[in-house]
């Protein structure tokens, strides 16, 4: 103790008074979920390489591969743009790639130590994941966003209410698949690992969900595994919001917009969007067990 | 448990006695991985206001000890109690009492100085009004305030430890648990460390634990627990403890130790051993004692060093090993223990 009084001597003045801590509540959880959230949203207006290369692929699909196959495609497609058709499900892929990318950053903090200063907080693990899973929902909408703008180019109108429809999915999706990857990153220590494994679920995802082509009169083995694919029931009510708004003809319509059947029974959209946001919750709850489990 | 009691507090003449009012209370604590029991049944207080150090080799059981007080490992067997909360029933209690201080960096780099503060105060539920002037108050204490809108990315090993030490106070825990504080800086940012941390002992009424494996930064704590293999074999203030050895330690240096300790042995009495290369032993006032070892030993003698008891020694006395070589032998075995598990593949 002898050596603390001599640097005490070229001290300010006390301090001012120490900070009282109120117990736990629901207001200090929802602080909690709010500053996780903001997190990633720091993170993200400071990464613009990552708001610029996450926009590669969806460009790909669209100019690239929609210009390319529409020659090979124009007689099935009925005089609807290829691009148009595809259109849909690019808003879908964008998005949920961004929303893998958000949730692989918990792989990344666990890597750096941060995640170490969140699971030691004095707050519920649910807050966390809830914001983390918050978190990743707003940057792929927002992503999604800068896609709508682009409707026009594929000749999709700018109707205020399709917007909003189209808005309202990339969020559910963008929730739901982050919700997925956190769940993943609970259980998967290391990024390669992480981003394979989610390659391998993301990819087929994509491919059987008829984001590039319409889901009626598949052979039944497709059929089978696109309507076992959750993100089907994304693309869909995505898919029949956009033709909602083109002005194609009645054969058009019924070739390439279909819809989803179980058994005959052609599933509403609002029910789709809730198979996703079910599916979305059921995965956040597991993702929320896991993280409790972690010490 | 009255046994089991008696490690830490009857070890330690002159200790204060074990009462359950102080900050912290750890009764009989054990954790056990599987075989491995990495602390077994330790029994010590901290009293608030107190520098606590624990002391020992790495592999010892000080991080685990300190992870079970932290809430982050839970305990198999005793109790611990932390700022009068228990640690398995009450973790968020604790945890909204404790600063924390890891080894590993847990900043997020790509963030501000300040936005890791704000984020920390959130997540800690710090009193929005009271979050401006404590960050300043305490940004200031370690030096960084002038930085705060800078990214930690940029930001010296040094001035990151600093950093995480004023987040660990930014919302005025009763203790702050520092893990090795120092471990990986240069010496010249260790001493700084140190600098701060004193200084904070008098802006702040905190009780401070912490871990090290280095014998200098022991001499800071008030007091100090040697933790070897899972046990606390002695604790006491440091003055104590040095004082205790009561003999001064002579290292010799010759072409053949073997020899060297069989001789000290036969012609002056004295039992000496290899430690760290050289051969080592403790005689009272050594200094009195270089011209007759010259004399008497009958071989020849190519250095020879005299030193005042340090916490070295105190470790030595009390364990038969310094620090280096236990942290040797633990390495060993950890390198025998994969090559055996390579091995049977």
């Amino acid at each position: 103790m002898a050596s603390t009084t001599s640097t005490a001597s070229r001290l300010p003045a006390p301090p001012v008074a120490a900070v009282r801590v109120p117990a736990s509540s629901l207001r200090s959880e929802l602080r909690a979920i709010k500053v996780v959230w903001l997190r990633e949203m720091i993170r993200f207006t400071k990464d613009r390489l990552r708001i610029v290369t996450s926009l590669v692929q969806p460009f790909l699909f669209l100019f690239v591969l929609g210009t390319g196959l529409s020659r090979l495609a124009s007689a099935g497609t009925h005089g609807v743009n290829l691009r148009t058709f595809v259109y849909p499900g690019v808003l879908c892929m964008s998005v949920m790639f961004i929303a893998i990318f958000s949730a692989a950053s918990i792989v990344w903090d666990r890597e750096f130590g941060f995640l170490r200063e969140m699971m030691v907080a004095p707050v519920r693990r649910s807050s966390l994941v809830i914001g983390k899973c918050l978190g990743g929902a707003t940057v792929a909408a927002f992503q999604g966003v800068i896609l709508i703008c682009l409707a026009g180019l594929v000749g999709v109108p700018y109707a205020p209410i399709l917007i909003l429809e189209i808005f309202g999915l990339q969020l559910l999706v963008a929730f739901s698949i982050t919700s997925f990857g956190v769940m993943m990153a609970a259980r998967v220590k290391q990024m390669q690992s992480f981003m394979a494994l989610t390659q391998m679920v993301i990819m087929p995802m994509y491919f059987l969900s008829g984001s590039l082509f319409p889901v009626s009169g598949l052979p039944q083995w497709l059929a089978i595994l696109n309507r076992l694919d959750p993100l089907t029931y994304a693309v869909d009510p995505m898919r029949r919001a956009v033709f909602a708004h083109l002005n194609i003809s009645p054969v058009a319509r019924r070739v390439l917009d279909p819809g989803v059947t179980w058994f005959g029974w052609h599933l509403p959209g609002l029910f789709e969007a809730g198979v996703v946001a079910l599916l979305g919750l059921l995965m956040l709850g597991v993702a929320i067990w896991e993280f409790s489990r972690i010490e | 448990m009255s046994a089991a009691a008696q490690n830490g507090a009857a070890a330690a003449d002159g200790a204060p006695p074990l009462s359950d009012s102080a900050t912290v209370v750890v009764r009989g604590l054990e954790k056990r991985y599987g075989e491995i029991e990495a602390v077994r049944g330790i029994d010590f207080n901290v009293e608030a206001g107190e520098t606590f150090g624990f002391l020992g080799p790495n592999g010892a059981g000080k991080s685990t000890t300190i992870s079970m007080l932290c809430t982050l490992v839970k305990p198999t067997g005793g109790s611990a109690r932390v700022a009068g909360f228990d640690v398995v029933n009450q973790r968020d209690s604790v945890r909204r009492n404790i600063g924390l201080v890891f080894q590993d960096t847990t900043l997020d780099s790509y963030l501000t100085a300040e936005q890791n503060m704000r984020l920390h105060a959130e997540l800690y539920g710090v009193p929005r009004d009271a979050v401006a002037a404590r960050l300043e108050q305490v940004l200031e204490m370690v030096g960084l305030w002038e930085r705060r809108k800078s990214t930690v990315m940029t930001f010296s090993g040094g001035m990151k430890r600093r950093l995480e030490i004023a987040r660990g106070l930014m919302h005025s825990p009763r203790v702050l648990f520092l893990d090795e504080p120092t471990v990986g800086l240069d010496p010249q940012t260790r001493s700084s460390i140190w600098t701060y941390i004193r200084e904070l002992k008098v802006a702040e009424e905190i009780t401070i634990f912490l871990t090290t494996h280095y014998m200098d930064e022991a001499e800071n704590c008030d007091r100090i627990a040697i933790i070897d293999k899972g046990k606390i074999v002695v604790l006491d203030t440091p003055e104590a403890l040095k004082a205790a050895v009561g003999q001064d330690r002579v290292q010799i240096t010759t072409d053949d130790n073997e020899a060297a300790i069989a001789a000290l042995e036969e012609k002056l009495g004295i039992a000496a051993k290899v430690a760290e290369g050289v051969v080592t032993f403790g005689v009272p006032e050594g200094e009195k004692f270089v011209p007759r070892l010259f004399a008497e030993l009958g071989m020849p003698i190519r250095a020879v060093s005299v030193s005042r008891p340090s916490l070295d020694d105190v470790f030595m006395s009390h364990t038969g090993t310094t620090i280096r070589d236990a942290e040797d032998n633990a390495a060993d075995n950890q390198l025998r223990t994969m090559a055996r598990a390579f091995g049977r593949r």
